[in-house]
């Protein structure tokens, strides 16, 4: 596999992210969102394994592996356990409409690309194309955390985001070292658990996962 | 061996007349087998044009002359468009004539007047028709023009033979914009078209009709020359899709060989199209006319992140 | 002295002067002043447009200064290529406009006369000729006020009316506070021209010389564009328009949107490209995307609408929107340095400028036709208007395909030229404008479909299905002048739809002029039957093939299903079945646009109101819905209510000033006097 095809393939890959991102900002059904998250976490996988073959640094292949292991299969499967758990099936509502949500979404990647120019200009690695898609998918998971209702969505959005830093991360150094990402999965999967114990007793006191009834959290004057 | 050109231009439009509704009887055909009922046969729709066309005309007492005028614009409307999109032949002397964005704009003349035909008559039914028409048509829009931009930014043209050469030439390229283009081509030509999720060509009697709910009041000949045009008209959005594409087989000089060669790889295309089209069709349920925003939303994003990837990757 | 394109401009002026002259002696006849009045326009606008062609083809520049105005100031005339082809714009609506007017000032007789509009549309012309003849900021300011003054009179013709005289007023403010605007821009220029000493710089000749330093530069133009914007009816400064363009005579509001708004058009393109000359592409930017929205809100603005006039006038907003889009193309790509775009983008706002001329003239006229018949604008009370109309409609229908940019009419050229521009914007040196640039392109696709479905919608509930009036009187086709008006505006819109190349050939040398670039030679490279901008295999359009063919196959499919006879059975509605259609059921206007209204609701501020009236039998099967739907402009309570609010407030305060009695008014000028001595001591 010469480098040509590689980085093309790495492109299409950095293309479909960005479009994974998109749907967990529009999509409105929770399991839907569990798919297309894993999904994410998929194309993350085989593009830090390219990555990894192309720039030689074998030890992207673990942080695949590790990728695979925990994006793909456990954190959907605990997520989806939660909201079996909770019975949260149906859609959830959106504070922006969708097709307004898209437009930001699409000035937000565009913001990234401008951002992230300069950078595209000193790097030489063939993966410098893809930092702008990184640094969008990140904005787009933040995005989704203000844009959505949903305690769990809002995690997602928060998974979104850190999907998106580990492809910047892969895209503009070939990955960040090994014991550093080791560290960040786990904290990932601490957090997955603890956001799951959390959830369960938010819902089971307030009977609801909107995260507008923490309002009444705060204080009263 | 080559042919005058404007013999391929004539072989083309034979095809369009006669593939048209021998697409949409495949397009039937898969579905009813996808849905576990017996088929009508592949040609069924001749036979419901030739009956129309034997019918004496039922006119509305106050149809003005639009209402008569609009079945033989949309029909003219098809065959011009079919001598300029690239179906067999790259090297077309018609092709010149429109670009995409005039092709786009010369359907935009049928459904024009379509919408008109459709208030013409004063129903309830025909103004509901003509205004959703209309709505969708302008959200599809900036979609189809987004699509165009991303793949002419590939071809440097929107000439369609140009976009049909350029890509054809390409290494099969796994080019970023073209697969976004694409996506969003096809939601666009499924509300362009009239199919579900978007239209039901099927309903006739539904609150939900769009198309149909404009052609309510035609009959006889009139009725025979718009069913033929919407047929035309899915079998040459397919072929735009195809063109822009795929364009592999499609003949890129007038060489008889060549020509007659991209006639059984058109078929095969066609069909495999009609599949997937029949798996979107049952797979998909119709959408609630609002949902449509969010729909053809979808097809603005994946267009615009076509053209935007193109930048950002390629 | 023989015959040159300035003696034929002078020869226009002569004939409007004339008409002045004459005026006093016909006003007891009204019949002979209607036919002098439109016979002498026409005349006088047929001369400036033959100067106007000769002028862009030849190229020949014609200037003199006249020893009139302010001592040691005088008037600067001049005839050069732009001014050549906003002439042809004015004067080919004008002289379309004035054949109709014979018909439609009839109307009035017997019920007021007509005398003021006559002298004021003839004043209201030759300030717009003057307008763009001006070649120093003094006599192009009279000629602006001359235009907008004599406007105003005519908004108010029919006075008695207090919509009338709000909407006359309110366009009097704005016109105002625009021309204070140009004036200060033209202020900078002049002064920096001469260093801020003596007058000279007031010459638009010294304007042209002296580079600006950029921060000056930048506040010329930020000045002109915002006065000329006030008067071209862009976002937000464009309230007035849908006020005062529907309630002037017909005939007057098809001059006010078609060419009166194109004069501050030829402002922004002298001021920008000639005056100044040198700027930086973020202009351009700004241009645009005050062209974007105005193009966008102002078709959805005319959606909401169901009076004819003021959709009309809301569409006018639009076209302005899309002319400034091309212009602010050009602007960016002048910024760059690259002529070739530049022409083709200025030419396609050009055209644009002409082709929204000619189908907004024939709009307005069509509009004015079915006035004139119905005594009615609100287009819920109408329906069914072709089986009465047919002339009317057809042309009509004309300039609805030509404005929602459909071939083979011209509105589609200029549109598809637009877009040509945008779609080779990707070759700009800057990154960021590649990719927002495109998002503009779909913006204007947005608009030309909504204002597709806006027309289907105006066209329909007007003249198709059946009338939804209450009060059936006759209606009549309008006369033979009226109809041929419109004919020849419906006639040119067709005719430069299908022969683009020739136009853009003749106005190849004006963008050449001010952009630096030619495009003629690779537009019709091709041979007259196709546009072919920059190359063939690029993007061309056969607007004469296209036609054609359509209505080649048209034409045969026709002979060939009629070869064998076959009846035509009149029959009742058959509506699915449905026994009791009354015209009620009909869709209105209202209705049309409500998808459209629930999509792009929040840009609206909309109230609705449903009241059922049960009857005492049961809640649940109201007797009777009263419906009421109120559609705002946002920007109207956005921007200018807390400026009337404000001016409202000042004024109170003021306000208690006045006593109403004398001695107090004697004592505030006896202090006044004794507090001038005091410092002029």
């Amino acid at each position: 596999m010469d480098t040509h095809i590689a980085s093309q393939i790495n492109s299409l890959l950095a293309a479909l992210i960005l479009l994974t991102a998109f749907g967990l900002v529009v999509q409105r059904r929770m399991n839907a969102l569990l798919h297309l998250f894993a999904w994410q976490g998929f194309l993350l996988a085989v593009s830090t394994a390219i990555v990894g073959y192309v720039g030689g640094a074998h030890d992207l292949y673990i942080s695949s592996i590790l990728t695979l292991s925990m994006k793909v299969v456990l954190l959907p499967y605990i997520l989806h356990k939660l909201i079996v758990k909770l019975k949260i099936h149906k859609e959830v509502e959106t504070v922006v409409n969708i097709p307004t949500t898209m437009l930001m979404g699409i000035i937000l990647v565009i913001f990234s690309y401008h951002l992230t120019a300069p950078i595209r200009e000193l790097s030489t690695l063939v993966t410098r194309s893809t930092l702008a898609v990184a640094l969008a998918t990140v904005m787009l998971g933040f995005l989704m955390m203000i844009t959505r209702k949903h305690a769990v969505t809002q995690i997602i959005g928060f998974l979104a985001m850190e999907n998106g830093l580990l492809f910047a991360a892969t895209s503009a150094t070939y990955g960040m070292p090994l014991v550093v990402e080791l560290g960040v999965a786990l904290d990932l999967l601490i957090a997955a658990f603890i956001f799951g114990m959390f959830f369960f007793h938010i819902s089971t006191t307030f009977d609801s996962l909107d995260v507008d009834q923490m309002a009444r959290l705060k204080e009263e004057d | 061996m080559n042919i005058h050109p404007l013999i391929v231009e004539i072989t083309q439009i034979a095809v369009l007349l006669v593939a048209a509704p021998l697409f949409t009887g495949w397009v039937k055909m898969v579905k009813c087998w996808f849905q576990g009922r017996t088929s009508p046969s592949l040609f069924q729709p001749y036979r419901d044009i030739r009956k129309l066309l034997a019918k004496d005309v039922t006119l509305a007492e106050n149809a003005s002359w639009i209402f008569r005028f609009t079945p033989y614009l949309v029909f003219g409307v098809s065959i011009m468009a079919g001598g300029i999109i690239p179906i067999l032949s790259m090297d077309l002397p018609l092709s010149a004539t429109a670009d995409v964005i005039a092709l786009v704009a010369l359907f935009a003349i049928a459904r024009f007047f379509t919408a008109l035909a459709g208030m013409d008559i004063g129903t309830a039914f025909g103004g509901m028709g003509s205004s959703r028409e209309m709505t969708i048509a302008s959200l599809a829009e900036p979609a189809m023009l987004m699509a165009v931009f991303a793949v002419s930014l590939v071809s440097r043209s929107t000439s369609l033979s140009q976009m049909a050469l350029v890509v054809s030439q390409g290494h099969a390229m796994l080019r970023p914009s073209l697969v976004f283009a694409l996506l969003a081509f096809i939601l666009i030509a499924l509300a362009e078209t009239g199919r579900v999720p978007v239209d039901n060509p099927a309903t006739h009697l539904e609150l939900t009709m769009i198309h149909e709910a404009m052609i309510l009041e035609y009959s006889g000949r009139h009725l025979a020359l718009i069913e033929w045009a919407s047929m035309m008209k899915l079998f040459l959005f397919t072929t735009l899709g195809i063109a822009s594409f795929f364009p592999w087989g499609i003949a890129r000089n007038d060489d008889l060989v060549a020509v007659l060669a991209a006639i059984p790889v058109l078929l095969f295309k066609l069909g495999i199209v009609g599949v997937g089209l029949v798996l979107i069709e049952t797979g998909l349920a119709k959408m609630r006319i609002f949902r449509i925003t969010e729909f053809l939303g979808s097809a603005f994003l994946f267009a615009t992140l076509g053209m935007l990837s193109f930048f950002m990757l390629e | 002295m023989s015959l040159s394109p300035f003696l034929l401009v002078a020869c226009s002026f002569l004939l409007l002067a004339f008409l002045l002259l004459i005026i006093p002696v016909l006003r007891s006849n009204q019949k002979h002043l209607i036919f002098a009045g439109s016979a002498l326009m026409m005349l006088s606008a047929l001369a400036a447009v033959a100067a106007g062609i000769w002028t862009v083809s030849s190229g020949a520049m014609s200037r003199v200064i006249l020893p009139l105005g302010l001592p040691d100031l005088p008037f600067h005339i001049r005839l050069d290529r732009l001014s050549g082809f906003f002439l042809v714009v004015i004067g080919l609506l004008s002289s379309f406009v004035s054949i109709y007017s014979l018909g439609y000032l009839k109307g009035y007789l017997g019920l007021r006369p007509v005398t003021s509009l006559v002298a004021f549309s003839a004043l209201f012309l030759g300030g717009m000729f003057l307008v763009v003849l001006a070649d120093d900021a003094f006599i192009f300011l009279v000629a602006w006020e001359m235009m907008a003054a004599s406007s105003y009179f005519l908004v108010l013709f029919e006075d008695e009316r207090i919509e009338n005289r709000r909407a006359a007023f309110l366009y009097l403010i704005v016109a105002h506070v625009g021309a204070i605007s140009i004036l200060l821009s033209f202020g900078v220029m002049a002064g920096l021209a001469t260093d801020f000493k003596g007058f000279g710089g007031y010459a638009f000749d010294a304007m042209r010389e002296t580079a600006l330093p950029a921060g000056w530069a930048t506040t010329a133009f930020l000045l002109a564009f915002a006065g000329f914007s006030a008067k071209a009816g862009v976002v937000p400064l464009h309230v007035w328009l849908p006020e005062a363009h529907p309630v002037a005579p017909s005939n007057v509001s098809a001059l006010m949107s078609g060419v009166m708004l194109k004069t501050a058009i030829y402002g922004i393109v002298r001021v920008v490209f000639d005056l100044i000359g040198d700027f930086p592409w973020w202009w351009g930017a700004l241009v645009l995307v005050f062209g974007l929205v105005s193009a966008v809100m102002g078709v959805l603005y005319a959606l909401m609408q169901h009076d004819l006039k003021r959709l009309l006038a809301y569409h006018s907003v639009e076209n302005i929107g899309i002319i400034l889009i091309g212009i602010g193309l050009a602007m960016i790509f002048t910024s760059f340095d690259m002529s070739l775009l530049a022409a083709l983008a200025l030419i396609a706002g050009l055209f644009h400028t002409l082709n929204h001329a000619l189908f907004k003239g024939l709009l307005f006229m069509g509009a004015g036709a079915v006035l004139h018949a119905t005594h009615e604008r609100n287009m819920e009370e109408m329906g069914g208007l072709i089986r009465f109309m047919p002339w009317t409609a057809a042309l009509f229908l004309a300039g609805c395909v030509s404005i929602s940019a459909l071939p083979p009419f011209n509105g589609f050229v200029s549109e598809w030229l637009t877009y040509q521009a945008f779609l080779l914007s990707p070759s700009l040196p800057s990154p960021l404008l590649n990719l927002l640039i495109p998002l503009g392109a779909a913006l204007l696709a947005l608009t030309s479909a909504l204002a597709a479905a806006c027309f289907v919608k105006a066209f329909g509930v007007t003249f198709l299905g059946s009338r939804r009036g209450r009060h059936h009187g006759i209606i009549h086709e309008v006369d033979w002048s009226m109809r041929t008006g419109m004919l020849l505006a419906a006639l040119s819109c067709l005719g430069l739809g299908v022969m683009p190349t020739l136009v853009i050939k003749w106005m190849d040398p004006l963008a050449e002029e001010l952009a630096g670039g030619t495009i003629a030679a690779s537009a019709s490279g091709f041979g007259w039957m196709w546009l072919t901008p920059i190359a063939a295999e690029r993007a061309s359009y056969s607007a004469p093939i296209a036609f054609l063919g359509v209505l080649a196959v048209v034409i045969i499919t026709y002979v060939v299903l009629h070869a064998r006879p076959g009846a035509i059975h009149r029959v009742p509605l058959w509506d699915c079945g449905f026994e009791k259609v009354t015209d009620r059921m009909q869709y209105t206007a209202t209705s049309f646009a409500m998808p459209l209204r629930r999509i792009f609701g929040y840009l609206f501020s909309i109230k609705e109101n449903v009241h059922h009236y049960p009857p005492a039998s049961h809640p649940a099967f109201p007797e009777r819905l009263h419906y009421h739907l109120r559609v705002r402009d946002r920007f109207w309570m956005w921007l200018y209510q807390p400026v009337v609010d404000a001016s409202f407030w000042l004024s109170r305060r003021i306000g208690r000033m006045q006593h109403g009695r004398i001695q107090v008014y004697l004592i505030y000028s006896f202090v006044t006097i004794l507090v001038l001595l005091i410092f002029s001591r």
